[in-house]
C-alpha cells in the first residue's frame, strides 16, 4: 500500500485545470496501487476547494486555510504544502504541471528529504512498483525511472486526463493548522501582466497558428495573427521566432516556453527541431507549411505543403474565410 | 546512445555551455556592467574538459571560475549538484545573486536552481526574464507566468533562474577576450575541499529505461501548381477532415 498526495492548485476559488490533470493522474495512480487519494488545497478558504477536489477523486482533502494564504507566493505555498505532506506522509506526492508546480516541486522534495522527477509524461504501475516516463533531451528519447523511496513528481502539463468531477462523491477533509507570518514570504509577487495575444490563451487554444524562422520577420506575424483571429485561434512561435525579436517570448512554445494541445496546429515555417516538438506532443493534428521537403516538421504533420508560405497563407486565408462564411 | 549505460555517449562531442546558463551569464555580466564593483564567479561541476566551459565564462568577462569535481561523482542528479554548488558557494564566501539557467537543455530537469535556494537557505525565483532593479537587499525581477508576466520582488541573497529573452541574449566575445580567457587560471575544488553529506551525493531515483520514440505520421504532402493552388487543395483537406 502506498499513500498518494496531490496538490490541487486553485485560481479564483475553483481548482485549475492542472489541478484536475493532477487530480486524474492521481486517482488513476491510486486505483492501480490499491492506494487511497489524498489532496492538499491551499487558500484562505479552502471549503469550496475541498469539496470540488472530492468530486475530483480525493478521498480525503488536507485543507491549509489561513487568511494570509489569498494569493500564491512560493515560500508560503511550500510551507503550506510541507505542512500538509507531514500530516499525509505520502510515499508519492504529485504536482501540478503549471508554473507554480515547477518551483513548488524541487523545494517540497528538499524539505520533504524526498527524490524528485519533473515533467512526468507517463505513469505505469507494473508488479506494485510504479514507472514514470519523462522525455529528454529535448524530446529526443523517453527515460522511465523507478523510485527508492518517497518521491515529488512534477506532472508534464496537458498530458494527462483530467479528472470530471462527479456528484455525490464522499470524502473527508482534514484541517491543517499553519502557523507562518507575511516576513517568510522572502519572494513576493507584486503584480501580475496577463498577455493574450488575439483574446485566446496560448495554452487553452483549440486552433494555433504558429510561425518561426521562415516567417522572416515581425511583419510576417501580423498575417498570422489575421488568421489566427479567423479562426478564433491563438499565436504561437517557435523559439528561433522569439530569440529574433521578431514576437514577445510569451508566444514561445516548445521544450521552454508553452506545452499546448491544440486540435490544430498550424507549424509555418517551423522546421520542427525536436525542442519545439517536444511542446506540441499534444497537438491532435499537425498542418505544416515549410519550402523544405526535408524539415523535420513534415515527420509529426498529417498534412503538408512544400512551398514559401508567402505565396500561400493569404490564399489558404482567403479560402477557410469563403468556408467559415466570413 | 549507449545500450548498457542508458547514457548518451559524448564521442568527439565538443562540450558546450548550456545555453540557458548562457542567458544567466550574460545577466550577470550586464548586472556587472551596471554596479561597478560587483564581482561575477562562474561554478560548473564537471571533469576536466568542461574547462572548455568556464574558458567561455571568461571569454565573456567573468572574473573568476570554479571547477568542482571528484572522481567518484560519475552519475550526479539535479539534487546532487545542487548540494555541491551550494557547498561550493559556501565555501566562496556566498553571493548576494545566483543565477543558474532555467532548466538544462539536455534533461529539462528544472530542479538544480530551486533547490539550490532550499539548500542555501535563501529566497527564490524562478523563470526570470529580467533583472530589473537590484537596490537595498531586495531585487525586482520580471518573471513568466502562465499567460504573461510578473513582477517580483525577492530579498536578497537570492536564487534566480533565468530564461531566454530579448535583453539577454548572449553577447559574442571579443578577440581581446577569447585571447586573455586562455590563460587566466581556473580554481579547482574537490570533495574533500566541501563540507557535503553523502546522503545527498546518492540518486533516489533508479533509471530502468531510456528509449527513442518512433515517430508514426504519415505526412499527405498537399500537391499543387502554385501557392494559391496547394492553398485552396489544403483549405478543401482541412474542411473535409473537419479541422476548422
Amino acid at each position: 500500500m502506498q499513500n498518494v498526495l496531490v496538490y490541487a492548485g486553485a485560481d479564483q476559488g475553483a481548482l485549475t485545470k492542472s489541478a484536475r490533470e493532477a487530480l486524474g493522474a492521481g486517482r488513476r495512480l491510486a486505483d492501480a496501487l490499491g492506494a487511497t487519494l489524498a489532496a492538499v488545497v491551499v487558500a484562505a478558504d479552502t471549503d469550496a476547494l475541498a469539496q470540488e477536489a472530492i468530486a475530483c477523486g480525493a478521498d480525503r482533502v488536507y485543507a491549509v486555510a489561513n487568511p494570509i494564504l489569498s494569493e500564491y507566493q512560493p515560500d508560503l505555498w511550500v510551507a503550506a504544502l510541507e505542512a500538509a505532506a507531514r500530516a499525509a506522509s505520502p510515499d508519492v506526492v504529485l504536482i501540478t504541471g503549471d508554473t507554480a508546480g515547477k518551483e513548488l516541486a524541487p523545494r517540497l522534495a528538499f524539505r520533504l528529504r524526498a527524490g524528485i522527477l519533473t515533467e512526468v509524461s507517463a505513469v505505469a504501475v507494473e508488479g506494485g512498483t510504479v514507472r514514470w516516463t519523462r522525455p529528454v533531451y529535448g524530446g529526443k528519447a523517453m527515460a522511465v525511472y523507478t523510485a527508492k523511496g518517497p518521491v515529488v513528481i512534477g506532472l508534464r502539463a496537458r498530458m494527462h486526463d483530467p479528472a470530471a468531477p462527479a456528484e455525490g462523491r464522499r470524502g473527508e477533509v482534514v484541517r491543517v493548522e499553519l502557523s507562518v507570518s507575511p516576513e517568510l514570504a522572502a519572494t513576493r509577487i507584486v503584480e501580475k501582466i496577463q498577455q493574450a495575444l488575439g483574446g485566446v490563451r496560448l495554452e487553452d487554444a483549440r486552433i494555433i497558428v504558429a510561425g518561426g524562422r521562415g516567417i522572416g520577420g515581425p511583419e510576417g506575424f501580423k498575417d498570422l495573427e489575421a488568421l489566427a483571429r479567423d479562426l478564433g485561434g491563438a499565436v504561437g512561435a517557435s523559439r528561433a521566432a522569439c530569440d529574433a525579436g521578431w514576437v514577445s517570448a510569451s508566444l514561445q512554445i516548445g521544450q521552454t516556453g508553452a506545452t499546448v494541445a491544440p486540435d490544430l496546429y498550424i507549424a509555418i515555417g517551423i522546421s520542427g527541431a525536436s525542442q519545439h516538438l517536444a511542446g506540441i506532443t499534444g497537438a491532435k493534428t499537425v498542418i505544416a507549411i515549410n519550402k523544405d521537403p526535408d524539415a523535420p516538421i513534415f515527420k509529426r504533420a498529417t498534412l503538408g505543403v512544400v512551398a514559401d508560405y508567402k505565396t500561400v497563407l493569404p490564399h489558404l486565408h482567403a479560402e477557410l474565410k469563403r468556408i467559415l462564411g466570413k | 546512445m549507449d545500450p548498457a549505460t542508458k547514457r548518451p555517449v559524448q564521442g568527439s562531442a565538443k562540450l558546450v555551455m548550456d545555453s540557458y546558463a548562457e542567458y544567466a551569464l550574460e545577466v550577470a555580466i550586464q548586472l556587472k556592467e551596471k554596479h561597478p564593483g560587483s564581482k561575477v564567479v562562474a561554478i560548473c561541476v564537471g571533469d576536466k574538459p568542461t574547462d572548455d566551459v568556464l574558458r567561455r565564462a571568461y571569454a565573456l568577462t567573468a572574473d573568476e571560475a570554479v571547477r568542482v569535481w571528484d572522481p567518484a561523482w560519475a552519475d550526479l542528479d539535479s539534487q546532487a549538484v545542487a548540494h555541491i554548488l551550494a557547498r561550493t558557494i559556501q565555501k566562496l564566501g556566498g553571493a548576494d545573486l545566483v543565477l543558474t539557467g532555467r532548466e538544462a537543455g539536455d534533461i529539462e530537469r528544472g530542479v538544480v536552481g530551486p533547490t539550490l535556494a532550499e539548500e542555501l537557505g535563501c529566497a527564490c525565483a524562478t523563470i526570470v526574464a529580467r533583472v530589473e532593479a537590484v537596490e537595498g537587499g531586495t531585487a525586482v525581477v520580471r518573471r513568466e507566468v502562465d499567460g504573461g508576466y510578473a513582477l517580483v520582488s525577492t530579498r536578497l541573497p537570492a536564487v534566480l533562474t533565468i530564461t531566454n529573452d530579448e535583453t539577454n541574449v548572449p553577447r559574442l566575445p571579443k578577440v581581446k577576450d577569447l585571447m586573455m580567457a586562455a590563460r587566466k587560471p581556473i580554481t579547482t575544488l574537490g570533495a574533500a575541499d566541501l563540507d557535503l553529506d553523502p546522503a545527498r551525493l546518492a540518486s533516489p531515483l533508479e533509471l530502468v529505461d531510456l528509449y527513442i520514440p518512433v515517430q508514426e505520421g504519415q505526412c499527405e504532402i498537399i500537391e499543387g501548381d502554385d501557392g494559391p493552388a496547394k492553398a485552396a487543395a489544403l483549405a478543401r483537406r482541412l474542411h473535409e477532415l473537419k479541422l476548422v
